[in-house]
């Protein structure tokens, strides 16, 4: 039955550790909290804003905006737009949002609003193209092109290195007749991606042009810069258009696909369109619960993040009360020290965590050592229980008092945060300190109250780790770990630590 | 480990295996309350400490004179105190007009100052989470000669532990000017081993510490052959069915006139007494556990125990 008990102990306490690191993992893992304290992440903001004078008719805006983002993914999005109804869909370029308005006098301002992070999980999901059909080119361009694709396919074994091939004979800067037949006299990017495409057609290789932007912190007007996209068969490679280098730069942002413009009005004219990218930093903690605040998981939904801002913090310094009670636990029980109260302490190294340890420790101290003498004044008195503890505590309360405003005259800032010791808590310790004193003797009074500051010390340097916190309030269910671990030391029937001391005079006697 | 190969029993052990599994959270208050154990002490026919008088409200508090009449000596002690904190022993009263009362330690003390400690007791200042409780006021016991040379005022008591209805260890507790006449050891009493078998001291502890000598009379402590020792083993063993507890501490007093009286019963039992005894409390647990399943009288249990843990001298 002995033997069975510690068996039940055992497997609870593997339950919840499997429970809360499971939890926990899943958090991790898949909606992305982090372990580490104060980790961020880079979000980028991207506006649009679209200025047009509106014609007298209706009005029909369609902006591409970003759908297939590879290396980010999309944390929030809005569309402002006042008195214009919109509609999202997809067209063969992506994602377009469509405005709409039957008449609007003047100027008009439509916005598009875009958050962004980076995402490495997020990739290219298209599937495999079609091959293209041949283009036909009057003449004497169909000549150039075929000139210059027999040329490049004959250094070439497969669709990337042809591509690799083409464009470098596109980037030449002293470009041969062909080429400079083919791109025209002052080509810009677009037109490079353009020729490309059509020359890769023409090798039956499919290829399109992907229209995007580069996150650069603090751009009023970023550029749309073309990008090259060439299928080999079984994936999408990118190829810079200009230089011919290929792979994608890591900030760029892909916003569409295709030839189209990127806004297609009806009924307006003047159109100004800006790009305007900011970068900020949002904590991963953040981050990820906005990610989860759309995502199914029932986890991240009944989060902690998802309480009050108050509350959260609330629950910030309750979380770390039970990390508290274990040290408790692991002192008086393995290490055999003995404190006033069972938790005095660990209320006492919350109210350390406001003043900081040495001014808590000597705040504390000289606290008790004050209120100790009242209470044996008081003695004298002869005042009943009730009546004397509540005189305790109030001059508890009143040496809290003075002990502030001295110590904010004599210019020490410490003395402020006296506010937060739990007085209740110092009136009994007090209380019952005096009792000990009187009962058992200074020296045991003193030992018990020496041996509560020192728990509350190892409490509160416990609490006070910055992991600690972090991963409590993150990670909440780690709470079932310290109440398995506070399990386990229930059953622990070895020997405290002290005790080998106290029973030092057995150990070494003879037989 | 060198505690554990001499079977030296630690407090969580102690907690975990021994109390949780032997001692009934129902009993508790049969030995919790000194009150109660008196009675079932007296109903059983056990010799208890006369009790004078009880006092359970603050108004009955001026009933005390009353309740003491004549009696030039007595005890005030808290019914739910616990590790002897609360208790008062009055020794004398002054003549004139019976205004002081001169207490063991010899200081005097006013029928004021007796009145707010019985107060102080009813408002719970000494029972375990400071709950009311009630005065008891009785019988001071008078320290037999026999231990006139090892104690220092007050009066030493015997502690025998009691396991599963089994003596397994014994001590004598005597009082020290430290102790201020009690004999609670972690107040400075000097706990002595005392051998089952012969009723013979062994050697003592004082704050975990062994000595040989009283601190404040210099008196050897060993090697005293205790009184009535038979009658102390079956006393003791009697307790374990008056309570049904499995491990209990019986203290027992010598009183000059009345011979031993049952003090208090205790179901938590501190663990210097291994020291005072330098042995080990589990290998004598795990000897009385082999014996479990046969029943045995009173005087069989203890011709059992003292032939099993006859301690050998040094």
């Amino acid at each position: 039955m002995k033997g069975g008990r510690a068996y039940r102990v055992w497997v609870i306490a593997l339950v919840l550790t499997i429970g809360g690191l499971s939890s926990s993992y899943y958090k991790w893992q898949v909606l992305g909290f982090p372990v580490a304290p104060r980790e961020q992440t880079e979000v980028w903001t991207v506006e649009v804003t679209v200025r047009f004078e509106a014609g007298p008719g209706p009005i029909k805006a369609s902006l591409y905006i970003p759908g297939l983002t590879p290396g980010f993914a999309i944390l929030e999005e809005n569309f402002v737009s006042r008195g214009f109804g919109f509609t999202e869909n997809y067209v063969s370029g992506g994602r377009q949002v469509q405005w709409a308005r039957r008449r609007a006098p003047g100027l008009q301002t439509l916005y598009y609003r875009v958050v962004l992070y980076k995402d490495p999980g997020q990739t290219q999901s298209d599937t495999t193209p079609p091959f293209p059909a041949k283009p036909k080119l009057g003449e004497p361009f169909n000549t150039a092109m075929e000139g210059l694709i027999e040329d490049v396919g004959g250094k070439s074994a497969d669709a990337e290195s042809f591509a690799e091939q083409l464009l470098k004979r596109l980037a030449q800067p002293v470009a041969d007749q062909n080429v400079e037949l083919l791109l025209g006299p002052v080509p810009s990017a677009a037109d490079r991606a353009r020729t490309a495409q059509t020359l890769l057609a023409a090798a039956r290789i499919p290829a399109r042009v992907i229209r995007g932007i580069y996150l650069q912190d603090q751009q009023r007007r970023a550029r749309i810069v073309p990008w090259l996209e060439v299928h080999d068969g079984t994936r999408w490679l990118y190829f810079d258009p200009v230089t011919g280098s290929q792979g994608l730069p890591d900030n760029f942002l892909q916003w569409w696909t295709g030839q189209d413009p990127l806004l297609d009005l009806d009924g307006g004219v003047d159109v100004d369109i800006r790009f305007a990218v900011q970068s900020n930093v949002m904590s991963r903690i953040e981050l990820a619960q906005r990610r989860a605040d759309d995502a199914p998981s029932v986890l991240a939904q009944f989060s902690l993040f998802s309480l009050p801002i108050q509350t959260q913090a609330v629950y910030s310094v309750l979380l770390l009360i039970p990390i508290g009670a274990l040290v408790v636990v692991l002192l008086r029980n393995v290490i055999g020290l003995q404190t006033f109260g069972t938790f005095m302490p660990v209320l006492i190294a919350l109210a350390f965590r406001e003043t900081q340890l040495l001014w808590g420790v000597i705040m504390f101290s000289s606290l008790v050592v004050l209120g100790l003498a009242f209470r044996f004044y008081l003695e004298r008195l002869r005042l009943l229980l009730v009546p004397r503890l509540s005189a305790v505590l109030i001059i508890v309360v009143m040496l809290m008092l003075m002990l502030s405003v001295v110590s904010h005259k004599l210019g020490f800032e410490g003395g402020l945060s006296v506010a937060l010791f739990p007085m209740v808590i110092l009136a009994m310790t007090i209380e019952r300190m005096s009792v000990v004193w009187e009962e058992r003797g200074s020296t045991e009074a003193i030992q018990q109250g020496l041996g509560s500051l020192l728990v509350a010390a190892i409490c509160y340097a416990a609490m006070d780790l910055d992991i600690v916190q972090h991963l409590l309030f993150v990670f909440p269910e780690l709470l079932l770990l310290v109440l398995a671990a506070t399990l386990l030391m229930g059953r622990y029937t070895g020997y405290r630590l002290l005790e080998l001391y106290r029973f030092r005079g057995l150990a070494g006697s003879g037989n | 480990m060198a505690l554990r190969s001499k079977g030296v029993l630690g407090l969580n052990e102690r907690n975990a295996n021994v109390i949780q599994r032997l001692n009934e959270r129902r009993l508790y208050p049969l030995v919790d309350d000194k009150l109660r154990t008196k009675r079932l002490a007296l109903a059983a026919g056990i010799a208890v400490p006369e009790l004078y008088g009880v006092i359970g409200s603050q108004h009955d508090v001026r009933r005390l004179a009353d309740l003491v009449g004549e009696h030039r000596d007595f005890v005030i002690k808290p019914a739910q105190g616990t590790g002897g904190d609360g208790i008062l022993v009055v020794t004398g009263r002054s003549a004139a007009g019976q205004r002081l009362y001169q207490l063991a330690d010899g200081e005097l003390i006013s029928s004021n100052g007796i009145r707010h400690h019985v107060s102080n007791i009813i408002s719970g200042q000494y029972s375990f989470v400071g709950i009311r409780d009630r005065a008891m006021i009785e019988y001071r016991v008078e320290t037999d000669p026999f231990f006139a040379d090892v104690s220092f005022q007050g009066v030493p008591d015997v502690r025998v532990l009691v396991y599963r209805g089994y003596p397994v260890m014994a001590m004598v507790r005597l009082p020290t000017r430290r102790s201020r006449g009690k004999a609670n050891l972690h107040q400075g009493a000097v706990g002595v081993g005392v051998d089952l078998a012969t009723g013979r001291t062994l050697s003592g502890v004082l704050d975990n510490d062994i000595v040989y000598e009283h601190p404040d009379t210099g008196a050897a402590i060993g090697d005293l052959v205790m009184p009535q020792w038979d009658y102390f083993l079956a006393l003791a063993t009697r307790c374990h069915a008056l309570t049904g507890l499995g491990y209990i501490g019986v203290d027992i007093v010598l009183d000059r006139f009345r011979g031993p009286l049952i003090l208090e019963l205790n179901a938590r039992p501190g663990l210097n007494i291994q020291i005072a005894n330098r042995a080990g409390l589990q290998g004598r647990m795990t000897t009385i556990d082999a014996w479990q399943g046969a029943e045995y009288s009173s005087e069989e249990k203890v011709a059992r125990v003292r032939e099993a843990f006859r301690t050998i001298r040094p």
